[in-house]
């Protein structure tokens, strides 16, 4: 039951993590779906861990490793943002 | 148990909505470190501590610091999120069919893995198998830093290649000039340092045999050291003359996985092939030099730019 519900949970955050990246206006916002999508798709993996009879360490140790590229990449859309849009108004 | 699962759901869902649709930029990343909270919880629901504790330094903490800076740094103009007049699009309709459906079909290809296709999957068995030989006894502590100790040695040089990204592109940003409105905020940090250093400690000495490691404690350590940054209180890492300590410091990390790839090389013949008898020291050794550059890295990524002149 656990299983079934936060894998619609990371099923809903999926989507619309998606659509919002693909729609919206501000690039922060995108961003910001990107890092949501991040942790639904984290959420998948560590999910299909727990289905294979008893709990398998390689997704966790993938999503940690996930985790900190995830957080490398904000900051790195963050700086060119920035970069770009930090003194000047934009064009 | 049921009830807690649903209320963590419900509000993984309200905070992640009302991070992509309300409009304001900060409410947005508020929003956003309340989500990445509610997603620590999870995935303490689901048994995986090592990743909440990551993501309880990282996903709630750190990301929401470097958003709320960079968001700060922003001129009033790029701040707002919709022009003055704020209404409801008028596709919103399209966007949740399309939500629902892409959700949907993506809830039912993955029921139908988790119950029909992950039976005999996993490689649960063969981490178990090889956990003796490993050098620790934590299973997720031993893949990441021996069984796929190769991972984590081209994500601390994808870390170091982002601090070089972020270098190119412009002057660090300074510390924010706090002149006296926090007097407490100061004391607080240093005050609160030692515990940091405390938990660090802790999680790297209980990463050889339970939950804990390398990744939590250089998060927890790297947002103690943002904390300290946001305060003004390492002055030397804006220093030109600490420019080169600072670039050895950071590559630190990521050379002594090398040496320690080439000698498995040497001494077993395959790349990062740690041989038994050894592989409890180098382990120690890797985890110490992994988890501070981890932590320096994120506090670099916190200065946005090349430190020095």
């Amino acid at each position: 039951m656990t299983d079934t519900l936060f894998t619609l949970l990371a099923s809903l955050l999926v989507a619309m993590a998606l659509v919002s990246i693909f729609t919206a206006r501000h690039l922060i916002r995108r961003l910001l779906a990107l890092n949501i999508l991040a942790s639904a798709v984290f959420l998948l993996l560590v999910l299909t861990a727990r289905s294979a009879g008893g709990i398998d360490p390689v997704p966790h140790a993938l999503v940690l490793t996930g985790i900190v590229v995830a957080v490398s990449t904000t900051a790195v859309v963050l700086a060119l943002y920035l970069r770009r849009y930090g003194r000047e108004p934009p064009c | 148990m049921l009830a807690i699962d649903v209320l963590l759901a419900l509000a993984a869902l309200a905070t992640a909505g009302q991070c992509l649709l309300l409009p304001g930029l900060f409410r947005a990343v508020a929003n956003l470190m309340a989500f990445g909270l509610v997603m620590a919880l999870i995935w303490v629901r689901l048994d995986a501590p090592d990743v909440a504790l990551a993501e309880a330094a990282i996903g709630a903490g750190i990301t929401g610091a470097l958003l709320l800076t960079a968001v700060g740094q922003l001129p009033a103009s790029q701040r707002r999120l919709h022009p003055e007049h704020y209404r409801v699009p008028r596709w919103f309709i399209t966007m949740a069919i399309i939500v629902v459906l892409v959700g949907g079909l993506l809830w039912v290809a993955m029921l139908e893995l988790l119950n029909t296709g992950l039976a005999n999957a996993g490689l649960a068995k063969e981490v178990a198998a090889a956990l003796p030989e490993s050098g620790a006894e934590h299973a997720v502590t031993a893949i990441l830093l021996n069984i796929r100790g190769v991972d984590t040695l081209l994500e601390i040089a994808v870390m170091l290649g982002a601090v070089a990204v972020i270098w190119s592109l412009q002057p660090a940003i300074p510390p924010p000039a706090l002149g006296g409105n926090y007097p407490g905020l100061t004391t607080l940090a240093r005050w609160l340092h030692p515990l940091f250093l405390l938990t660090f400690c802790y999680f790297l000495w209980q990463g050889t045999h339970a939950p804990g490691g390398a990744f939590p404690a250089g998060a927890v350590l790297g947002a103690g050291g943002v904390l300290l940054l946001l305060t003004g209180s390492i002055g030397w890492m804006y220093r030109y003359g600490y420019n080169y300590l600072l670039r050895w410091l950071l590559a630190a990390g990521l050379l002594l996985f090398l040496v320690t790839a080439l000698a498995g090389l040497l001494m077993t013949g395959s790349l990062y092939g740690l041989p038994p008898t050894f592989a409890g020291y180098f382990i120690i050794a890797i985890e110490v030099a992994a988890a501070l550059s981890i932590a320096l890295m994120l506090m670099t990524f916190y200065l946005f730019g090349r430190p020095g002149r």
